[in-house]
């Protein structure tokens, strides 16, 4: 078991920087995601880890040993493959030996740690079964107890959720949550479902466009994105895009917005604010004045979704549609086409440089 | 797929007659009548032709067993369709491999284009050009006698190597592409697994690739072996005295001697003998594969 330290890797297919100078480190025994969009640079970054791949500069260490120039069947690192990768000529059992057997470990040995293998992912009676007779689920198992068998330092998965329908998605996010803090390897973990990101993992590092936007605990890049790209990519946000002033910004129609969290931006700058669609409160008149919630803002209802738990009004507002997320509590429901009354605190809203 | 066998199986044969049809009327008239009269004349004295006596006998099945020159001449022609197998597997397939594996786009295209040509060149075009290269004073003899300080002599023209260089070079395309076809179907992510579990370029080779591209390299064994160990232009023209193997009696009993019968005979001894081989080597190949 290992940290992994990645410091200013770059790495140029062509013209193309898939990876621009990004640095993080990941340590110990963590659970980490690597998320983005498509073309953002986190598979890229996943193989230069895994060693599929070379950078063209920066360090790569794994457990404090400079490894960017050795190739990956040297690195003692576990992979899961989006596809899951499993040789389709041998049974799940020899699936699972593969890594041990050709390290030439004795045959007793091997069986004993396939069938723990196998065990700690909850197949232990289908060893003898061929990967096409296995479902999506077992499948994922099954290339899971063949990545960790061999006892890698460092444990990487590609989308390994990503072919699983959404209640098997579910299940195996907390099967490997487990499996994870059983065993306690690190775990790097790329995908571009932001929920999957923020219900598994300690820490999150997003990219885009082969750059590192923003690395944290998932609540800190949540409640504080230092992006307009982090507040949007994890999660829903309301952007107002302005003039800062010293304690918030002040919009183009005069409209000022305090924001208690985020950057400070000297006043005059060109600065943004984030707010989360579900930190508004939605009223029909016009309210007492409310020091808790003193950004206000008056629109009109342009659409309404409802979503069992909770309904999502749209606001339109000076040429700008808010979203609105409102817990379904009872309350009676505002229609399409009313005037409201938009209100939240400060300590809601987040100041982007 | 599994739609496709479920209407199948549905509607039964019925619908499908209509398309089986064509193909299998053309393979009665065109090769079942004409090979049944082969199986015919191969009980026959003599031709029935212009009046000439007949009568039905075993006995061109007999010479077959009674003149040991048939055996030695069949078991040399399927130590040759083994050679030239063998020489297609060691050549083909890592041409199949870079195929399918390492070049991509234009240079793939290009590449595959000079495997495919013999193919779209005349066979015996093919066979005298290679008696242009072989003989001694050839091409390959100048060329060598140009390059090297000292003098050599290289004339491979009627000889076995030259039947086998020949052989091989009809038959390889056949090797490339079916293993190309089966390299092609395996995904790029199970040599990453292995190689991510630890396993070097080799040992991926030999446990994972080499076990997946079987079907590709028995097929392409068949399509070579079988017609190789019938072969006689090759073995004639590039072999000259030393070039006489089963498929070339046979040959000479039908073009120079016109003993039909005893060439209809042989004919299909070989074809026995090579399903035996086929047959015995079928379970040992499907374990491997």
């Amino acid at each position: 078991m290992a940290g992994v330290q990645v410091a200013n890797v770059s790495r140029s297919f062509g013209a193309h920087k898939a990876l621009d100078d990004v640095s993080i480190d990941f340590a110990d025994g963590g659970f980490y995601a690597l998320l983005g969009p498509s073309g953002s640079g986190k598979t890229t970054l996943l193989r230069q880890i895994a060693g599929f791949d070379f950078p063209d500069a920066g360090r790569i260490a794994i457990g404090g040993e400079s490894v960017e120039r050795v190739p990956v069947e040297k690195r003692r690192i576990g992979m899961v493959f989006q596809n899951y990768a499993l040789f389709p000529n041998m049974s799940v059992a020899d699936n699972v030996a593969f890594g041990l057997s050709v390290r030439g470990e004795a045959k007793a040995t091997i069986a004993a740690e396939v069938q723990r293998a196998l065990d700690l992912v909850q197949l232990g009676k289908l060893g003898g079964r061929r990967p096409h007779q296995l479902s999506g689920g077992q499948r994922q198992r099954v290339a899971l107890a063949r990545a960790i068998v061999t006892k890698p330092r460092v444990l990487l998965l590609d989308e390994p959720l990503g072919a699983l329908d959404k209640a098997l998605r579910v299940d195996m996010q907390i099967e490997l949550k487990r499996i994870q803090r059983e065993i306690g390897i690190t775990t790097i973990f790329v995908t571009h479902d932001q929920e999957e990101a923020l219900t598994m993992s300690d820490r999150i590092g997003i990219l885009r466009d082969g750059r590192l936007v923003q690395e944290g605990p998932p609540e800190e890049i949540y409640d504080r994105p230092q992006s307009e790209f982090a507040a949007t990519f994890l999660g829903d946000a309301n952007i107002f895009r302005g003039d800062a002033t010293g304690s918030g910004i002040k919009l183009p129609d005069g409209t000022t917005i305090a924001a208690s969290t985020g950057a400070s931006v000297p006043a005059g700058a060109k600065a943004s604010c984030a707010v989360r669609p579900e930190r508004i409160r939605i009223s029909t008149g016009a309210a007492k004045p409310d020091p808790a919630n003193a950004n206000t803002l008056k629109g009109q209802v342009s659409k309404r979704i409802f979503a069992g738990n909770n309904s999502t009004y749209f606001v339109d507002r000076d040429g700008q549609t808010l979203k609105v997320i409102v817990q379904n509590t009872g309350a009676e429901r505002l229609a399409e086409g009313q005037d409201v009354v938009l209100s939240w605190s400060p300590d809601s809203t987040v100041l982007i440089a | 797929m599994a739609d496709q066998l479920a209407i199948g199986s549905r509607r039964g044969l019925k619908p499908a007659l209509p398309l089986l049809l064509p193909a299998y009327l053309w393979l009665t008239v065109a090769i079942f009548l004409p090979l049944s009269a082969m199986v015919f004349f191969s009980f026959m004295t003599d031709l029935p032709l212009a009046g000439k006596e007949w009568a039905f006998t075993l006995g061109n099945y007999e010479a077959f067993f009674s003149q040991s020159l048939y055996s030695r001449l069949l078991l040399s022609s399927l130590r040759l369709g083994l050679e030239v197998t063998l020489w297609c597997v060691v050549i083909g397939y890592p041409a199949a491999y870079v195929l399918a594996k390492v070049l991509k786009g234009r240079s793939r295209e290009a590449i595959f284009l000079l495997v495919i040509l013999p193919f779209w060149s005349n066979g015996l075009v093919r066979i005298f050009s290679w008696a242009m290269v072989l003989r001694e004073g050839g091409i390959l003899d100048t060329a060598l006698n140009a390059v090297l300080p000292f003098k050599i002599n290289i004339d491979l023209m009627y000889s076995y190597p030259a039947v086998i260089i020949g052989l091989v070079h009809s038959y390889v395309p056949y090797m490339v592409l079916t293993c190309y076809l089966t390299l092609q179907a395996i995904d790029d992510s199970l040599i990453e697994a292995g190689r991510s579990l630890g396993a070097s370029r080799r040992q991926v080779l030999w446990r994972v690739i080499i076990p997946l591209s079987m079907p590709g390299l028995i097929a392409g064994s068949a399509l070579i072996f079988v017609p190789v160990v019938g072969s006689f232009m090759e073995p004639r023209i590039l072999g000259g005295r030393t070039g006489t193997f089963y498929g070339t009696v046979i040959e000479d009993q039908f073009a120079a001697v016109f003993n039909w019968p005893l060439g209809a005979a042989l004919s299909f001894i070989l074809l026995a003998v090579v399903l035996i081989i086929l047959a015995l080597a079928a379970p040992v190949l499907r374990r491997a594969g």
